[in-house]
C-alpha cells in the first residue's frame, strides 16, 4: 500500500496531532524527571531530537539489509552510539548541562519514543520522510517538555529560563518542583488540552449539521451577495 | 544457516562501525572533559580557601587531598573533598582546613541531590557560612531550633535536619581522617610542602 502522505503532513503530525508526550504519551521518563526548569526540558528535547534524526535516517538507510530477526537489536545498537555521542559532547562543552541531566542522557538509549518510531515509522520508508518524521516528533517533543519546564519553573522557582519573572512576594510552589509537581501539570495540561480538541470537534460537528440544515437558504444569500457587489 | 550469517554479519558491521565512530569522538572530548572536571576542583579548592594562590595535590594518602598555598609560597591549609550520605544520595562536598587541621576556612558543596527547596539550603549561605572559621576542636557539633552556644556548633535547618546533620557528619568524618594522616606522617606534611 503506498501512501498518500504530504512531506508537510509527514512534519506536522508529530507537532501536534500525534505529539509524542500529550498523544502517544511516550517518552515519560525524561518528560516528568528532567523539566524542573524549561532550560533542562529544552536541553532534554534537542538531546533526544538529535539522536532521533540521526538514528532514524540511518536506520531508514539500511533499512532493506537488516534482517527482521535482529532489527531490534540494530536499532538499539545505532541508538545508543549516538546517545554516547551527545553524552561525550555535552561533558566536554556544556558540563554544568550535562551534571544537571546527569543519568538522564544515557537513559535516552531506552527512550520508546525513538525505538518506537524506528520500529513504527523508520524501518519502513524513505530517508527522507522518515528525517521529516523525526524533526517532526522532536518538535513536538520540545513544545511538550518546553512549556511542562516552563510552567514548573515559574510556579516551582519564580524564573523562567534563569530570569526572575514572579515578584518576590509570590511564595514559590515548592511541591511543583518535586516529582508530584510533574504528575500534577502534565496532568492538567492533557486534561486541558483534550477537553480543548473535544470542544473543536464537537464545533465542527455542529456546523457541518448547520450547513446542511441551511443548504438552500445560504446558497441564496450569497447569491443576493453576488448580485449587489456588481 | 544464510540467514543467521546474515544476522551475525549485520550486527558486527553496525558494532565496529560504531565502535570505531565513539573511539573518535571520545579521543576529541576526553581531554575537554578532564580539563573541565580539572577546573571545577580548583574552583571549588579557591573557594573554601580564599587566601589560596597556588594547590598540590598531595600523593601520599589514597584519597583526594589538595594542599594550598598564598602567594608568597607559605602553606596556609587543606582543601579536603570528601563525600557521604545525605537524605536522599551521596553528597560531595570540599572542606577548606587551617594547616594544623583544627579551623574551618569554608566548605563548599560540590555535589548533593537532596530536597528541592528545603535540603538544598545546605548549598545556601545561612547554613553553609556558619561554617566558615568555625573550630573543629576535637569535631563540629549541631544543634537544632536554637541559635549554637558553643563555638564548635552549627544550627541545623529546619525542615531538613537530616541533611544538616549528613554535612556535620561528613566534615567529621573527613577532618578526623585527615588528622590521623597528619599524626602518623609527619613526613608527609613536610613532603607536601616542596
Amino acid at each position: 500500500m503506498k501512501k498518500q502522505v504530504t512531506l508537510f503532513t509527514e512534519y506536522t503530525k508529530g507537532v501536534w496531532d500525534q505529539n509524542p508526550v500529550f498523544k502517544q504519551v511516550l517518552g515519560m521518563c525524561p518528560a516528568l524527571a528532567v523539566t524542573v526548569s524549561a532550560m533542562n526540558g529544552i536541553a532534554m528535547a534537542l538531546a533526544t531530537t538529535f539522536v532521533l534524526t540521526f538514528s532514524s535516517l540511518i536506520i531508514s538507510l539500511i533499512r532493506k539489509v537488516i534482517p527482521t530477526q535482529v532489527r531490534i537489536a540494530s536499532f538499539i545498537l545505532i541508538i545508543a552510539t549516538f546517545v554516547t555521542i551527545v553524552d561525550l559532547v555535552m561533558r566536554a562543552q556544556f558540563p554544568a548541562l550535562s551534571k544537571e541531566l546527569g543519568p538522564y542522557i544515557p537513559l535516552i538509549v531506552v527512550n520508546c519514543l525513538i525505538l518506537g518510531r524506528q520500529e513504527a515509522f523508520s524501518s519502513k520508508n524513505t530517508p527522507g520522510r522518515a528525517v521529516l518524521d523525526s524533526l517532526g516528533m522532536g518538535t513536538g517533543f520540545l513544545i511538550a517538555l518546553g512549556s511542562l519546564g516552563g510552567i514548573r519553573e515559574i510556579l516551582g522557582s519564580r524564573t523562567f529560563l534563569g530570569l526572575q519573572v514572579m515578584p518576590n512576594a509570590f511564595d514559590p510552589w515548592l511541591v511543583m518542583i518535586l516529582p508530584a509537581g510533574a504528575f500534577l501539570s502534565l496532568g492538567l495540561m492533557m486534561g486541558f488540552l483534550n477537553h480543548m480538541n473535544l470542544r473543536r470537534k464537537d464545533r465542527e460537528e455542529r456546523e457541518l449539521v448547520a450547513r446542511h440544515l441551511q443548504e438552500p437558504k445560504m446558497s441564496l444569500e450569497h447569491g443576493e451577495e453576488v448580485k449587489s457587489w456588481s | 544457516m544464510k540467514i543467521i550469517l546474515s544476522m551475525l554479519a549485520t550486527l558486527s558491521v553496525i558494532g565496529i562501525v560504531s565502535g570505531g565512530g565513539l573511539a573518535m569522538v571520545s579521543s576529541w572530548a576526553d581531554p575537554l572533559i578532564a580539563a573541565n572536571k580539572k577546573a571545577a576542583t580548583e574552583q571549588a579548592i579557591f573557594q573554601v580557601q580564599t587566601a589560596a594562590k597556588d594547590y598540590k595535590k598531595m600523593e601520599s594518602v589514597e584519597y583526594e587531598l589538595y594542599k594550598v598555598f598564598d602567594e608568597s609560597g607559605n602553606a596556609v591549609g587543606y582543601a579536603l573533598p570528601w563525600e557521604g550520605n545525605g537524605f536522599q544520595g551521596k553528597i560531595r562536598i570540599m572542606i577548606g582546613l587551617s594547616a594544623d587541621a583544627a579551623t574551618i576556612t569554608a566548605i563548599e558543596i560540590l555535589e548533593q541531590v537532596e530536597t528541592p527547596g528545603l535540603g538544598t539550603k545546605i548549598a545556601e549561605d545561612p547554613f553553609r557560612g556558619q561554617f566558615e572559621g568555625l573550630p573543629a576542636d576535637p569535631q563540629v557539633d549541631w544543634v537544632k531550633g536554637a541559635p549554637p552556644t558553643r563555638e564548635n556548633e552549627v544550627q541545623t535547618i529546619t525542615g531538613a535536619t537530616i541533611s544538616s546533620k549528613a554535612i556535620v557528619a561528613i566534615v567529621n568524618d573527613g577532618i578526623s581522617q585527615l588528622r590521623s594522616d597528619l599524626a602518623s606522617g609527619e613526613d608527609m606534611a613536610q613532603g607536601g610542602a616542596q
